[in-house]
């Protein structure tokens, strides 16, 4: 039970902490001043005695293909094997939640949409929970229905993108373009339903921006269709083919215990065996009423996090199946007149309604004073959003708990101890994505 | 959570003057279904300590909070309410239910001491909210900037941290 007081198992503390000077000046000096900056910061075991034997210091990315985006990690490497390493982030730091707190409640989704890139409905998503948690406003039942399809398919474009940037991270190249192309399926629909392909701002406090279009069934159909052969064409090109199996089986083990220590979520604790999603353990939407299988690993590996990813394609296109079936009809947004603006048919033919749209859109809407923390299980773990309010129109705090910030915490762990190449793996299947790492 | 809020600590001082109902020995409030204890600073180490005790394993998430222009915070009675406060989401797995623990931190003296020997999950969260809110956290492992960059001065998520306080240079264009 208490296993958050249990320390992290590993052999060293796999955390290199060393300040980004020093770990830039280990990287432009020459050598032998690197291996002396490396063995000031590090308490390198003294059985190495031997200069060629000591450890070295390199700082991998920010501009590496494989850290996805801008990570840039500095790793202790004696000869080929990692020691210690730190992600070092910020690079793509651009003060999101400062600009959140000078935006309305209407605009908050266009920004918190840009964090996550490869799952943006998400934040949108855990934004609105949070200001309707605060309003106390009810959602009519399409509009959760069509968020609950709408974030199943994110999940699975999310996916996609794992699979494909994940293969080509391991040498199966490929896979990239596969995995693009069934995304771009996906991002077709998004983009007939919200105007865009991705930073959609389609979730909004209320409900969502717009009804979903003729014919979105068949759209949705189209894709339901297409994607159960190529998901074994996948299965064809890597979880059966004996080199991918031994790029990623053993390669980055975590155990349950340490997961939970590291704050970990998502598909890196789910492949310990935990079997923790939030829309299972603690539903929100309407996950209660849908029948899906939370995909559990066994071993904690690279292979099992990959596996796992592949399998939620799945099990999300069993709820969106569910969807089609179950939609409701009704409004698409909630009627409360203080969140929605009235109808555009009112607004020809009363001048009060046409100031209440218009005070709508510039000041924005209060909503009363107090603060709120909502989670949502997005394709990377626990998206939460911490909101505090002062009854004002704009947000006195938006903290988004982004989970590729807190899972690149067990990177050091996941890669003490393996080779380089399989650093590129491992960093591949905690699948970061640097908006949100940064915000 | 609404049965977290009902339970009470058996370590709660006794003669509490208001009915303020108590977990963990620290004021507590449901806001929304919400459980959330309001713990001082010397209180806070023991107060994530009874919690992770109490089933309360997972260390969601730490940030801080400015409240410098927040006129409407509602603290309950017997706290001090304070410029800083330091927000912790925790996560009991088996039971399935959260808990929020807002600690007040002074203006004067922005210091807490940090949970990471407890939650080693909360290194990097504590980071950020050092590098963003200028808060220290005795005792953490590695008290450096981590969104910023270095050498940057001052921590933009305070409230008095002007936006569009950078000036921004322009170089001369040759030949006008």
């Amino acid at each position: 039970m208490s296993t958050a007081t249990t320390p992290v198992r590993r052999p060293a503390d796999a955390v290199l902490r060393i300040s980004e000077e020093a770990a830039l000046a280990a990287a432009v000096v020459d050598e032998t001043e690197a291996s002396t900056a490396a063995s000031d910061t590090a308490d390198v075991p003294s059985a190495q005695s031997d200069t060629a034997d000591e450890p070295m210091l390199i700082n991998m990315g920010p501009q590496h293909p494989s850290t996805h985006g801008v990570l840039r990690i500095a790793m202790e490497l004696q000869g080929e094997t990692v020691l210690r390493s730190k992600p070092i982030i910020g690079y793509l730091h651009t003060g999101m939640e400062k600009t959140a707190e000078d935006l309305t409640y209407l605009q908050g989704p266009t920004n918190v949409t840009r964090m996550d890139y490869a799952s943006p409905l998400f934040n949108e998503l855990v934004f609105c929970l949070a200001v309707e948690d605060l309003l106390g406003t009810e959602i009519p039942p399409r509009a959760t229905w069509i968020r609950m399809l709408m974030c199943e398919l994110n999940r699975m474009s999310s996916h996609l993108l794992f699979l494909a940037t994940n293969g080509m991270d391991l040498g199966a190249v490929g896979m990239m373009l596969y995995g693009w192309k069934e995304r771009e399926e996906i991002l077709r629909f998004f983009e007939s339903v919200t105007g865009l392909r991705m930073n959609h701002n389609y979730i909004r406090p209320g409900g969502v921006a717009a009804d979903l279009p003729d014919g979105w069934q068949a759209d949705v159909e189209h894709i339901l269709a297409v994607l159960p052969d190529r998901l074994e064409q996948f299965d064809t090109l890597m979880t059966g083919q004996p080199i991918w199996r031994d790029r990623t089986q053993g390669v980055g083990v975590i155990t349950a215990d340490e997961a939970i220590a590291m704050s970990a979520t998502g598909p890196l604790l789910r492949s310990t065996g935990e079997a923790w999603d939030l829309r299972r353990t603690m539903p929100y939407l309407v996950y209660d009423e849908v029948e899906f299988d939370v995909v559990v690993g066994a071993y904690g590996d690279t292979f099992d996090r990959y596996a796992i990813r592949l399998n939620e394609i799945r099990e999300s296109m069993r709820i969106v199946s569910q969807c089609l079936d179950k939609m409701p009809k009704g409004p698409y947004r909630t009627e409360d007149r203080k969140v929605t603006p009235p109808p555009r048919a009112r607004i020809d033919e009363s001048m009060e309604a046409l100031i209440h749209h218009f005070k709508i859109f510039t000041e924005g809407f209060r909503v009363p004073p107090g603060e709120t923390y909502v989670a949502v299980e997005s394709p990377r773990g626990e998206l939460g959003c911490y909101l505090v309010s002062d009854g004002g129109p704009k947000p006195q705090r938006v903290h988004i708990r982004a989970p590729s910030f807190v899972n690149l915490q067990s990177l050091p762990h996941l890669m003490y101890g393996g080779l380089i190449a399989d650093a590129i793996a491992v960093i591949s299947s905690v699948d970061p994505i640097m908006g949100e790492v940064d915000r | 959570m609404a049965d977290a809020a009902a339970e009470t600590d058996d370590a709660a001082p006794e003669g509490e003057a208001s009915d303020q109902p108590m977990m963990f020995g620290v004021p507590c409030t449901d806001e929304r279904g919400q459980t959330v204890l309001y713990p001082t600073r010397e209180e806070y180490p023991d107060v994530l300590a009874l919690a992770a005790a109490d089933g309360f394993e997972l260390c969601v998430d730490l940030c801080a909070v400015d409240a410098l222009t927040n006129r409407s915070r509602v603290v309950p009675a017997g706290v001090e309410p304070e410029r800083f406060e330091v927000v912790v989401n925790l996560l009991d797995m088996r039971g399935r239910r959260r808990l929020r623990i807002r600690t007040q931190v002074p203006a004067d003296d922005p210091q807490v001491p940090s949970a990471v020997s407890l939650y080693p999950g909360t290194e990097a969260p504590e980071r950020e909210a050092a590098d963003l809110f200028g808060i220290s956290f005795s005792d953490h492992p590695d008290p450096s900037r981590i969104l910023m960059p270095p050498d940057w001065v001052g921590h933009p998520l305070r409230k008095d941290y002007a936006i569009g306080a950078i000036p921004v240079q322009f170089k001369a264009v040759e030949g006008r």
